[in-house]
């Protein structure tokens, strides 16, 4: 179907982009699109306004440092995925984007802009709340940052008021010794996943396990964290840690798949992703030693 | 709600077109309607389907998730703009002739455009890379086997325009 009508402003700062957001309570950003245009294709909704910020100076930053990876509001998710630099630095960037739908969406689409979706079976969203990630809110009235923890509020809503721009996300850097890992299973390759997880798992110098963490999609109304070290235990008890995250998900039931197949494959990927990550953490270690 | 008309001027296939349209125009629709660009097809209009891909600013998009108005002052390339100026068919356009990579071919024009891309970035790539890269576009006909063929044969048909062409200017 077409979008129903609505008012189009293009800013070119980042001021007027707030002004017209401040001026307007029902008006929408337009990034990248590839989740909006969808909805108002299908009429599913009609703002009043979009405030289309793809000529606003200055938002297409991926700025990567030693401490984490700063991805600006227009940065689409092609870019980050093939930062070389951002992959360095924050790995499951780079491991979750792979899964993020098709490539020719990814040109268009942009990290920020499926952070504010907060889609919970989106990837993003879960690896952000992982890595205990941040996003920078620009309103007329202000700015402020908000932790991945608060920012999830519910399934498709952010802590996001009317008038505010999510203008960054910020991406802590992975610690030393600690690898990375992200899968997860769907009907078809580019599709919503029935269920997928993200997971870090660190080592110290005597290869015994002192974090093992992962975050889920798909399973929740909003990216669920789970600390898995004490259920892992110091060796790294992988079935055990599936065994424990059984007992904490509680997934609903649609038309692609029952509760019952989306906890199995939660336990499934749990075990996959903490293996990865580990034998991620391994060579992490090796390489500082030099080995 | 009375709609206010955009002026909205880009370059398409390499001429500078305008047209007067609302902002809720997409791209897929200005191309077919109000610059009669007809070969850029529409199948669901939500981004699944991939038939609408065309390039934008080089780069494969959905223009049914695009706006008219977001992409003005781009360069887009639609299928008509994939031949040589003399007519000659591009070697993706060749292949897909040659391996049969198409049966209806509403498809097609979205397949051309993604795998123009794909191969420019990528010229010769790997099983899994021709897959990962027409994963977004769906044929109901061929069953995809002849669209693989195709890409693997426009990788060589454009290596060997390009030796041509390296050895003409040598």
């Amino acid at each position: 179907m077409k979008p129903p009508p609505f008012r189009y402003h293009a800013p070119r700062t980042l001021e007027e982009a707030l002004d017209v957001l401040a001026a307007d309570p029902s008006a929408k950003v337009l990034a990248g699109g590839q989740s909006l245009v969808p909805l108002l294709n299908m009429r599913l909704a009609a703002p009043s306004a979009l405030v289309d910020i793809n000529r606003v100076a200055g938002l297409d930053v991926l700025r990567v440092r030693d401490d984490g990876v700063r991805v600006g509001a227009l940065a689409r998710h092609a870019r980050v995925e093939r930062s070389a630099e951002a992959g360095a630095v924050q790995p499951l960037l780079r491991l979750a984007l792979r899964h993020v739908a098709h490539p020719v969406i990814r040109n268009r689409g942009t990290v920020v802009g499926s952070l504010a979706h907060a889609d919970p079976a989106a990837e993003l969203p879960a690896v952000l709340a992982l890595v205990g990630g941040t996003v920078e809110v620009a309103s007329a009235a202000g700015r402020r940052t908000v932790r991945a923890d608060a920012f999830f509020r519910g399934p498709l809503e952010p802590a996001l008021e009317p008038g505010d721009l999510a203008v960054s996300a910020f991406f802590p850097a992975l610690p030393p010794r600690t690898g990375a890992a992200f899968a997860e299973t769907s009907r078809r390759h580019g599709d919503y996943a029935l269920a997928g997880a993200a997971a870090t798992v660190a080592l110290d110098r005597d290869l015994r396990v002192t974090s093992a963490r992962a975050a889920y999609l798909g399973v929740a109304a909003t990216p669920l964290v789970l600390d898995l070290t004490g259920a892992a235990g110091p060796a790294g008890d992988w079935a055990a840690a599936s065994a424990h995250v059984l007992e904490r998900v509680e997934p609903e039931a649609d038309i692609h798949a029952s509760a019952d197949y989306r906890r199995h494959l939660t336990g499934v990927l749990t075990a996959r992703v903490l293996r990865a990550a580990a034998a991620g953490a391994l060579r992490d270690l090796r390489k500082a030693e030099g080995c | 709600m009375l709609e206010e008309p955009h002026d909205i001027a880009l370059t398409v296939n390499g001429v500078h077109r305008t047209a007067r349209a609302p902002a809720r125009r997409l791209l897929s629709d200005l191309l077919r309607h109000d610059l009669g660009l007809t070969g850029t097809h529409v199948g669901c209009e939500h981004g699944v389907c991939g038939c609408c891909t065309v390039l934008l600013d080089g780069d494969p998009v959905r223009s049914c998730l695009l706006f008219a108005v977001t992409a003005a002052g781009h360069e887009v390339t639609t299928v008509e703009g994939l031949a040589a100026p003399d007519g000659t068919p591009s070697p993706v356009q060749r292949a897909f002739r040659e391996c049969h990579g198409l049966q209806c071919g509403f498809c097609t024009p979205g397949f051309l455009c993604t795998v123009t891309a794909l191969l420019r970035e990528t010229p010769r790539p790997t099983e899994d890379q021709v897959l990962e890269g027409i994963s977004g576009n769906l044929c109901r006909c061929t069953g995809y086997q002849n669209i693989v063929k195709s890409v693997r044969r426009a990788a060589e048909l454009a290596a060997a325009d390009g030796a041509a062409t390296d050895e003409g200017t040598a």
